[in-house]
């Protein structure tokens, strides 16, 4: 649907960037400085590439060989920014229907939006007495009014604090379900791309590294590095198996797993057998070479080693196979990993102390 | 009160500093534009050129223009064949040396407005669909009002001032070119004239002072708007968002 293939040399920051977009949500995954605004520019139409070639849904916007350059106004492709970029001198309404002007008569209807958003008590406001929470909405609201035919978003959510952030992922969640409109999702933040995204396109030091779905991907411990200590972890697919209200309990199944590997998790609302995304995180994952008893945690699942590694001094990095699909990532110290004589293909069970659900996902 | 020459040199006075002052405003608007925001190789040129009637004696930027705009230069020539249009010794040719001296007090505010404008403003609205023209008339334009109007203010007074340029381009006709301060001029060298020449320096004081004083109140009023009003920033009633993910540990 997207097609990018761009190169650029800014002094000696070398970007070469290749891969497409499909329908959902991609996103563009990678630390900072990685090159993800500037490949965000370059879709955009705000920088131009040196060499390449980008084309949306047959329709070329930039082709080095031919001299096409389209300049941004006419790509219509929305951005919502790191920082809201509102114009301060409007309201908040004249602010969301500024690319009505050029809308051409497509695209959702202010009223629509407005409630989408619940922006409904803020359209008198200016932009200036706003929190950064409400600014962002704002933004998201204007580019979705510009009628845009792929709507970028350029770690919207970075300027937020947390509590913000939180506010705003559910509104997210909600256009990525509600409209048919493709979306590229630019994050440094795991937690972002496994609520949100339906691919991910990893991206380190002007380089894609990796690309496919979000388990794949996030999964592969080749790119725990660039997760970061913290994120590493697990995404893993499960469904929602029975409630036990009385007890406050929801229990989920993974795929491919005998009916045992049952995870428990608290209470949450959803239809028996939806499915749902779950982290992981490797930090979270404690490991025992026998059934522990008398144990508060709840989730033990039997395994095999599959890999097993060391990559710092103090730390081992853990590989369990639940089943030939579904793997989960344990960090434990090296010191444990000794003591216990961890070895490949050894039978062990994986204690987890905390699991997130990220993400509903469709029955 | 005031005699029927000493409100003729005020009305010209009001009448000159208006025309020049609205003629060369969109110019202004143009070249701050291009000074703050293009790069290209001569800037530096056209920057310095725009500032030499700021320190180029009056006199001699007053001389400049009879050599070009008199009715024997190159320029008035061409405007007296093809248009039957005369600026020296008239009140229009008043008008174009007040324009001329007061044009880099104008360009400066508005070129230092548009600098301090977030160009990434300008590129949001591209994203959202806007031409170029569009962009700036919708947003940079808009932006820039503080700066206008100081712009405005500064070139107005400037044009009621403007004395050397105007007396060489122009000279000191009665009804015709002698504005206030060539009034003020006037009546200081007959003996006895210090009456009236309190007077035009008194109204010249109180017209100066109220088009400071009313740019700088429409000039808070701007950026009250842009930063927005104290009264307004009350509390935000708390957003609920629709809740769809949990956090959970076991």
């Amino acid at each position: 649907m997207i097609e990018i293939h761009v190169q650029s040399h800014r002094g000696d920051f070398t970007l070469a960037a290749n891969f497409t977009g499909d329908e959902g949500v991609t996103a563009l995954f990678g630390p900072s400085g990685a090159g993800k605004s500037t490949v965000i520019a370059m879709i955009a139409g705000l920088i131009e590439p040196d060499q390449g070639r980008i084309v949306l849904k047959d329709r070329v916007l930039f082709d080095r060989a031919t001299g096409i350059h389209v300049p941004p106004h006419r790509r219509r492709i929305a951005v919502v920014f790191q920082e809201d970029r509102l114009f301060p001198h409007l309201t908040v309404e004249q602010n969301l229907t500024y690319g009505r002007w050029f809308a051409s008569g497509q695209g959702p209807s202010l009223a629509k939006v407005v409630q989408l958003l619940d922006l409904k008590t803020l359209l008198r406001r200016h932009p200036a007495t706003l929190s950064g929470g409400e600014k962002q909405r704002i933004a998201l609201g204007r580019a979705l009014l510009s009628a845009p035919r792929l709507l970028v978003l350029d770690e919207p959510l970075s300027s937020l604090d947390a509590k913000r952030r939180h506010e705003i992922l559910p509104y997210l969640e909600r256009l990525r379900d509600q409209r048919h409109l493709p979306m590229i999702y630019v994050s440094h933040t795991v937690e972002e791309v496994v609520r949100l995204a339906d691919r991910v396109v990893a991206i380190d030091a002007g380089k894609i590294i990796a690309t496919g779905s979000v388990e794949t991907v996030l999964n592969d411990p080749a790119l725990w590095p660039i997760l970061g200590e913290q994120d590493a972890g697990s995404i893993l697919p499960a469904r929602i198996a029975k409630h036990d209200g009385d007890r406050g309990l929801t229990y989920l199944s993974m795929a491919g797993t005998s009916a045992e590997e049952t995870l428990v998790i608290p209470l949450i609302d959803a239809a028996v057998g939806a499915g749902v995304r779950l982290r992981v995180l490797a930090r979270d994952v404690a490991i025992a070479t026998e059934m522990p008893h008398h144990i508060s945690i709840r989730n033990i699942l039997r395994g095999t080693i599959a890999v097993l590694e060391s990559r710092t001094a103090t730390t081992t990095e853990v590989t369990i196979a639940l089943s030939p699909e579904i793997k989960i990532a344990a960090r434990i110290t090296k010191a444990s990993a000794d003591d216990l004589a961890l070895h490949r293909g050894q039978p062990v069970f994986a204690l987890l102390k905390a699991v997130a659900v990220d993400r509903r996902l469709p029955p | 009160m005031l005699t029927a020459e000493e409100i003729s040199a005020l009305l010209l006075s009001l009448r000159v500093a208006m025309v020049a002052l609205v003629f060369s405003l969109p110019f202004a608007v143009a070249i701050a534009y291009v000074l703050a925001r293009k790069n290209f190789p001569g800037k530096i040129v056209i920057d310095g050129v725009i500032h030499l009637p700021l320190v180029l004696p009056p006199v001699a930027t007053g001389f400049a223009l009879l050599l070009v705009l008199g009715r024997k230069g190159p320029l008035g020539s061409f405007l007296y064949d093809t248009f039957h249009i005369t600026v020296a010794f008239r009140w229009t040719g008043a008008a174009v040396a007040a324009a001329v001296m007061a044009f880099p007090l104008i360009v400066r505010p508005i070129r230092l407005a548009f600098e301090a404008i977030d160009p990434r403003l300008e590129d949001a609205a591209a994203t959202l669909g806007a031409r170029p023209l569009f962009v700036f008339l919708t947003v940079t334009l808009p932006l820039a009002v503080p700066g206008l109007l100081s712009a405005m203010v500064l070139g107005f007074a400037k044009c009621l001032g403007e004395f050397g340029a105007t007396i060489t381009f122009v000279s000191n006709i009665p009804s015709e070119t002698r504005t206030l301060p060539l009034a003020l001029y006037t009546y200081i060298q007959v003996p006895g004239g210090e009456g009236p020449a309190v007077r035009l320096a008194v109204i010249a004081v109180v017209i100066s002072l109220g088009a400071l004083i009313i740019a700088e109140v429409l000039a808070v009023r701007a950026k009250r708007r842009l930063r927005g009003p104290a009264l307004q920033s009350l509390p935000n009633p708390p957003p609920n968002p629709p809740s769809s993910s949990s956090q959970v540990a076991p």
